[in-house]
């Protein structure tokens, strides 16, 4: 074949544009596999096809396969391949299903070998969260028990100059002479200082420590059970070097909360 | 061209990573092609789309033997366009049908932002001959066989031919391949 004469009738262009009919594709294609001279020539009419064709985008669709992505892993899922029937088809499927068959069952009882011990694996996590779970609840209805006494006061405690996003609640029962303390709204100490909580009197103000909450970035909820057996007018929660001070740095005053006369 | 074909036969086992280099290398081409169709390129962005993923669908029937990727791709893109503007949405929408539509679309200077050799298409569009301008919009954009073009056109089917091979010449030669 004169290969010169042959790209020059310009049968490869209409070759990539897809113009031929099926049967003079697949001469072309015959041809491209002989000589090495054609293809080069194919790839680059396709080059110049595909960038005339891509200049005529008005936008970029690049950024969009994602959103194909997303599809076809679907569809690719919900494939079933038929296959058309074929001769003797009969034949070959029995034969085919009783191995098919077999071989599940063999792979199957590997599973189920495998899964029993899954399961018992399983099991044993799940107690141990049941078990933890129950903890939490245990804590969770004594809070509510505690929540609903009727003796018990509330006491919202606002965020002060220093930080006003942080807030905490008070709850006071004066029979047992103690507070519930909620802190989750204060931020986690900075290293080498602790919170240390204050019952206050008014006129003239005076400052009681309840004591440091030094176990506060270790205490998950975030409530501190504390002792008061004070006639407390306020609450308040100083930021204070690590150990407490003797008396509240009132620059340094988180929040702070008074109690209504009831 | 190894890596071509690796692509394709990895895109028919159902690579999805190799899927999309294939998308990244003929998208906005598949794209420019449909809208060139349809005229509006959010209806475009669209029918792209549906491409890929019918391409994706049927990639088994794909075979090497019947042509190039490209243009099996392409095929797909303009059947599908083609329907559209077959349909009563299309319709309504009143376009002209002038049929080197991609001549204006180059023309019209708010696209091509990101093409490197934009500018250097639309000289080249714009000194095409008209024949080139009705015979490249014809077989690339609009998949006439070489039968119809040749009817369109009034002119023998080899002269189709070699016309349309030196259109595409000095395009060749602009975007700079052998």
């Amino acid at each position: 074949m004169d290969i010169e004469k042959y790209i020059a009738s310009g049968i490869l262009e209409l070759y990539v544009a897809g113009s031929l009919s099926e049967k003079e594709n697949e001469e072309v294609n015959a041809a491209i596999q002989e000589s090495a001279e054609l293809l080069v020539e194919v790839l680059s009419i396709e080059n110049a096809i595909v960038t005339i064709t891509a200049a005529t985008s008005k936008k970029d669709t690049k950024h969009l396969f994602t959103d194909i992505e997303k599809q076809l892993i679907q569809k690719e899922t919900k494939v079933i391949p038929l296959s058309t029937p074929k001769n003797n088809w009969r034949q070959y499927s029995g034969w085919a299903a009783t191995l098919l068959i077999g071989m599940t069952l063999l792979w199957s009882n590997s599973q189920n070998n495998k899964l029993k011990d899954q399961v018992a694996s399983e099991k044993q996590q799940l107690e141990q969260q049941i078990e933890k779970a129950s903890n939490n609840l245990a804590e969770a209805e004594k809070l509510i028990t505690i929540f609903r006494d009727r003796d018990i006061i509330s006491i919202p405690l606002a965020g002060q100059q220093v930080s006003p996003n942080s807030y905490a609640k008070v709850y006071w029962d004066k029979k047992t002479k103690s507070i519930y303390l909620d802190a989750q709204g204060l931020p986690t100490p900075p290293k080498g200082k602790v919170y240390q909580v204050w019952s206050l009197k008014m006129s003239p103000l005076t400052p009681t420590s309840l004591g440091i909450l030094d176990t506060f970035t270790a205490d998950t909820n975030k409530i501190f059970t504390i002792e008061n057996a004070n006639e407390s007018e306020a609450f308040g929660i100083t930021l204070e070097d690590e150990g407490g001070s003797a008396s509240p740095t009132l620059k340094q005053l988180y929040t702070l909360g008074a109690v209504t006369a009831t | 061209m190894d890596k071509l074909e690796h692509l394709i036969s990895q895109f028919q086992q159902k690579d999805v990573k190799a899927y999309e280099e294939l998308y990244n290398m003929y998208c906005n081409s598949i794209s420019g092609v449909v809208n060139t169709i349809v005229k509006n390129d959010d209806v475009a962005q669209e029918i792209t789309q549906d491409v890929f993923i019918k391409a994706w669908n049927k990639s088994d029937s794909y075979s090497a033997q019947k042509g190039r990727f490209f243009t099996w791709i392409l095929n797909i893109a303009r059947n599908a366009a083609i329907d559209y503007t077959r349909s009563k949405k299309f319709k309504q929408s009143k376009q002209n049908l002038n049929s080197d539509f991609f001549v204006d679309i180059l023309e019209s200077s708010d696209n091509l932002d990101d093409a490197t050799d934009a500018i250097g298409i639309r000289e080249f569009v714009k000194n095409l001959s008209e024949k080139c301008k009705s015979i490249i919009t014809l077989l690339f954009f609009k998949g006439y066989t070489q039968k119809e073009a040749s009817e369109e056109l009034d002119m023998p089917i080899g002269t189709i031919k070699t016309r349309n091979r030196n259109c595409i010449a000095n395009l060749r030669t602009m975007v700079g391949v052998q």
